[in-house]
């Protein structure tokens, strides 16, 4: 028995026998790392479809070199999976460049090794600020949370809105994006009458809601991941009586998102959410790309398409600029400063901190042609990222 | 009203929830001994069966539901006499293996035809919104819940007690040897329920999808909350399952509305402290 | 066994204490990867990890009948505490270790007393149970653990000052296979001992056994915090040689993985184990690198077709085909 079992260990083993791939010199490859099944699969499905329509309208070669993806799955959750795939797609498929993260645990294990490899690594969503710091060679065509909520809670400010109830899920992001909107909110002169955190997986927010009607503010600010919170969020608002035209609600993108609007219906109506892309987006550049997304994938594009659409431009841009040369220092160079037009408006990456700035807008759920659309009501152009500057 | 009823209401309806989805695993988890982990999958496939339907399909929502529940009842049939049959004498650890295995396959293949995103549904507009009494708000879906569970519960218990088929059942979950030995059918019967309980799961799924969503990731997700509303209320019975879920679906909401801090604690905390007093669960037998 | 001498059961624990061929083949095997396939090291090093941890598990579940749906709370008690002691400041690997092991065991120790009083499905819910509260006191208790966004700032010292963990995985690999081999002696000797036979009664009727005179539930406690210190050490190990430590360590996630593996393998059968955590980690890798969207269909038809073409696991179903093949020659 044992032999056997010693010949299939053994078997077993060898079949992990790596075939070193022999890589053309002007082939590029880029480990995309993404949650691409399990809870978040979605947005991987988003971020992937944004690259794949990127290098469809542009081919496959950057200036003088061939691009080459290579998919990695993390799964979910699961830094040091996500460290070890980063790992893996550099030592055993030589990959030039990291791409992809979704989640902030991912992105920072990965960061480690794109500073000790030295590879350049770009981050199409995680959104914590403190992901460019962990290795000179990041750059980040996302957002950050407190790019986002800081400047909402200043707009807030400036619009009347006097007394506030902030709801918040109580982890990592909610917890930074409740900070920066109340931070921006009362420097604006506004004052928050009260707050509750909800923990993550919460199924039922009537009784939060109700709270927050009895402290009679102006306005209810919500951040709840997206998934199915947002459509119960928004069910739980509705039922209470919260009406949005004398009570406003304020969010992040995932509060209207495409599926949490519809399974919303007219509960949704008036939300004033901030984002820093909508499919809505009513520039010519913005109504091409979504014809084309639509076109190619039968539904329309959200922030994540959008984060790993620029990620690829990004890639593609430096990679001209630097004529094809890929070691990190020279990337990194390049794309410091770089600005180009984005579907989400004008982008570039600053040089001091390596992260995204860009044109922040503020939406308004209104029904447009019997429908329930994000129609741009405000933006803030040039923000750059509040939680850099702190530190 | 004091909000405190505010909070028990809706506790009680995600507890209605949570008893549709347990119910058919605690009966025929009691009855043979099949440890069934993939039993959210039919409840997923009553949710998807509910989607396709209303939303390529254009049927109305309450044609939807006695769908959801004969295409999960169907699946389990096909399953149980392909596959499950040949297991019943395996060890508990084959079992869990075996369904784990089918349950990650219907992940995948949910994802594969539907895509990963969340599945909105639209209620008729009779069942939105809520109604005003006596200073509280109560959701009308929720009613809605409420009174299904309501019926499905009536209408359990009578075929339990009042039925040649439900004194069979009962035989059969209080001693099955006994039972084949008086010349029951057991394997006939336990086909019979273990349809009747995926369809009830199928028909739960239909039903949560208004309350918390439907994407591929349900089958684990909530094979967490059945397993407690099952060992805590009891293997075979129905009272106890409906306790358990009221119970459970009860604290969960109010120690997350009146300890947010504490998140899903108050929960794990209580499940553990039953199963610890009353190891047999609060109606179980053995 | 109705031996009248007391030689009898001591000649026949030594038998199986001696080293059999195939075993000795199997750990020469795993040093295959360090010449053969150096581009898998990472990999390897995470197979080691998970083995250890299947080890731990076999020894409550395949030994002693525990079946436990809550194991990840040691491995994820001794990932914290390594990483914490790291962040800290305290970045040894070797003393880390032995800390969180022994900070794993005390935890098992505790929850032991309430194990060794249930059997069954109220067994499996507590574990059940017990696992989840520690993940959701882990969330809340953010200030230690770091959260949602893991424990940030652990740097792990060089072993024994001179092995550096660098980028290949050639130092994770050996660290985790030095630690898996060591602790896999102890368990080996742990269980073709008296306390070994008196735990397989145990699981095969406890009710026997106490009526020979046994104390049950001492037994239970002693292997059950064991196999939390085995657990919490596959933790710190993954904590140090990764330098990342997320919630999910503690997660239902991690309990199931080890749970199917070890089922996967054979349980009770030690090598069973190990052997289930690299057909199942492997083919997870390779699976999600085919087909990253879908791997989910595959693994799951993987684990239909082993349970239902080898009953008892890969090991079982082997050991079957030999008796068979021997019967028949």
């Amino acid at each position: 028995m044992q032999r056997l079992l010693c010949g299939f260990a053994g078997s077993v083993l060898t079949l992990l026998l790596g075939t070193a791939a022999a890589d053309a010199q002007d082939t590029v490859k880029i480990g995309v790392i993404m949650p691409y099944s399990g809870q978040f699969a979605d947005t991987a499905t988003q971020m992937d479809n944004g690259i794949k329509l990127y290098m469809k309208q542009n081919g496959d070669s950057a200036g003088k070199v061939k691009i080459e993806l290579i998919r990695k799955d993390t799964g979910g959750i699961a830094p040091d999976v996500a460290k070890r795939l980063a790992q893996e797609v550099i030592v055993r498929d030589h990959a030039d460049l990291l791409g992809g993260f979704v989640l902030t645990p991912n992105a920072l294990a990965a960061a480690d090794v794109s500073a000790e490899a030295k590879k350049f690594m770009v981050v199409m969503n995680a959104a914590t600020s403190i992901i460019t710091t962990k290795s000179p060679y990041i750059a980040r065509t996302s957002v950050t949370t407190p790019q986002l909520n800081h400047t909402l809670g200043a707009w807030a400010a400036k619009n009347g809105i006097k007394k506030i109830y902030t709801m918040v899920s109580d982890y990592g992001p909610g917890i930074d994006a409740e900070t920066w909107f109340q931070k921006g909110f009362k420097d604006g002169g506004g004052e928050i009458v009260g707050s509750v955190r909800f923990p993550v997986a919460n199924p039922d927010f009537s009784a939060f809601v109700q709270r927050a009607k009895d402290s009679n503010p102006d306005a209810i600010y919500i951040w709840v991941p997206g998934g199915a919170q947002p459509a119960a969020i928004g069910k739980a608002l509705a039922e209470r009586g919260i009406d949005t035209s004398k009570t406003k609600i304020l969010g992040q993108d995932a509060l209207t998102a495409e599926t949490a609007l519809k399974s919303m219906g007219d509960a949704s109506l008036g939300i004033i959410t901030v984002a820093y892309y909508d499919y809505n987006l009513d520039t010519p550049m913005n109504k091409a790309f979504v014809k084309a997304y639509n076109d190619e994938f039968h539904r329309n594009p959200d922030f994540f398409a959008v984060g790993g659409y620029d990620g690829m431009h990004l890639i593609y841009a430096t990679l001209q600029k630097t004529g094809g040369k890929t070691d990190g220092d020279t990337l990194i160079a390049a794309a410091k400063g770089m600005a180009w037009d984005s579907p989400r408006g004008p982008m570039s990456i600053d040089p001091q901190t390596r992260d995204v700035v860009q044109t922040v807008h503020i939406f308004k759920v209104e029904k447009v042609g019997g429908e329930l659309r994000n129609v741009e009501i405000d933006k803030v152009p040039n923000v750059k990222d509040p939680g850099h500057m702190t530190q | 009203m004091p909000p405190v009823f505010g909070v028990l209401f809706d506790g009680l309806a995600y507890g209605t929830l949570l008893f549709l989805l347990s119910v058919g695993l605690s009966v025929t988890l009691g009855m043979m001994n099949f440890v069934n982990l993939a039993h959210c999958s039919f409840a997923m496939l009553g949710g998807y069966v509910t989607v396709t339907l209303m939303n390529r399909l254009g049927w109305p929502f309450f044609a939807t539901l006695p769908a959801a529940f004969v295409a999960a009842a169907a699946a389990s049939v096909v399953l149980e006499r392909a596959f499950f049959r040949r297991f019943y004498n395996a060890s508990d650890l084959e079992q869990c293996l075996l369904t784990i295995g089918i349950v990650f396959v219907s992940i995948a293949a949910a994802a594969y035809i539907y895509g990963t995103d969340q599945q909105p549904v639209q209620l008729p507009a009779f069942l939105r919104g809520s109604i005003a009494f006596a200073g509280l708000n109560f959701a009308v879906y929720r009613l809605f819940l409420i009174g299904i569970a309501l019926i499905i519960t009536v209408v359990l218990v009578a075929t339990l007690e009042m039925t040649r088929f439900g004194a069979q059942v009962r035989a059969a979950v209080n001693n099955q040897r006994m039972a084949r030995g008086l010349g029951i059918d057991v394997d006939a019967l336990f086909a019979i329920t273990f349809a009747l309980g995926s369809g009830l799961a199928g028909l739960g799924g239909a039903l949560a999808i208004d309350l918390v969503g439907l994407d591929p990731s349900f089958a684990f997700t909530y094979l967490i909350y059945v397993l407690i509303v099952v060992s805590v209320g009891g293997l075979g019975s129905i009272g106890g399952s409906l306790a358990a879920a009221m119970l459970l679906g009860v604290s969960d909401i109010a120690g997350k509305y009146y300890v947010p801090a504490l998140g899903s604690i108050l929960i794990y905390l209580v499940m553990t402290v039953l199963i610890m007093l009353r190891p047999a669960g609060i109606f179980g037998r053995r | 066994m109705t031996s009248t001498t007391i030689a009898e059961p001591r000649d026949y624990l030594q038998a199986q204490m001696r080293w059999r061929l195939g075993e000795i083949a199997f750990w020469l095997a795993t040093l295959l990867p360090f010449v053969l396939a150096p581009d898998y090291l990472l990999l390897a090093s995470q197979v080691a990890i998970a083995a250890l941890f299947v080890l731990s598990l076999d020894l409550i579940l395949g030994f002693a009948g525990i079946v436990s749906l809550g194991h990840a709370a040691y491995f994820g008690t001794g990932a914290y505490t390594a990483g914490l002691i790291s962040k800290l400041g305290w970045g040894e690997p070797l003393t880390g270790l032995v800390i969180a092991a022994l900070a794993a065991g005390l935890f098992g120790y505790v929850t032991s007393f309430i194990i060794a009083r249930f059997r069954h499905l109220p067994l499996i819910m507590i574990t059940l149970g017990i696992g989840l509260l520690l993940q959701e006191s882990a969330n809340s208790a953010s200030w230690l653990t770091g959260g949602f966004d893991g424990l940030q700032g652990i740097h792990t010292w060089p072993i024994l000052g001179r092995f550096r963990f660098d980028l290949y995985g050639y130092t994770a690999y050996g660290y985790a296979l030095a630690a898996l081999f060591v602790i896999f002696l102890g368990a080996r000797r742990l269980i073709h001992s008296p306390f070994g036979l008196a735990l397989r009664g145990i699981r095969d009727n406890s009710q026997r056994m106490r009526a020979i005179g046994a104390t049950t539930h001492s037994h239970i406690r002693t292997i059950y915090t064991i196999a939390a210190m085995i657990a919490g050490a596959a933790g710190a190990v993954l904590a140090q040689s990764t330098e990342t430590v997320s919630l999910e360590v503690l997660g239902f996630q991690r309990s199931a993985d080890v749970l199917v593996m070890l089922i996967l393998g054979g349980t009770g059968r030690l090598y069973g184990g190990l052997l289930g955590a690299v057909v199942y980690m492997v083919a997870r890798d390779q699976f999600s690198g085919l087909n990253p969207q879908y791997w989910y269909f595959w693994i799951g038809l993987l684990l239909i077709a082993v349970v239902v073409v080898l009953p008892n696991g890969l090991l079982g179903g082997l050991s079957l085909l030999t008796r068979r093949a021997k019967a028949q020659s």
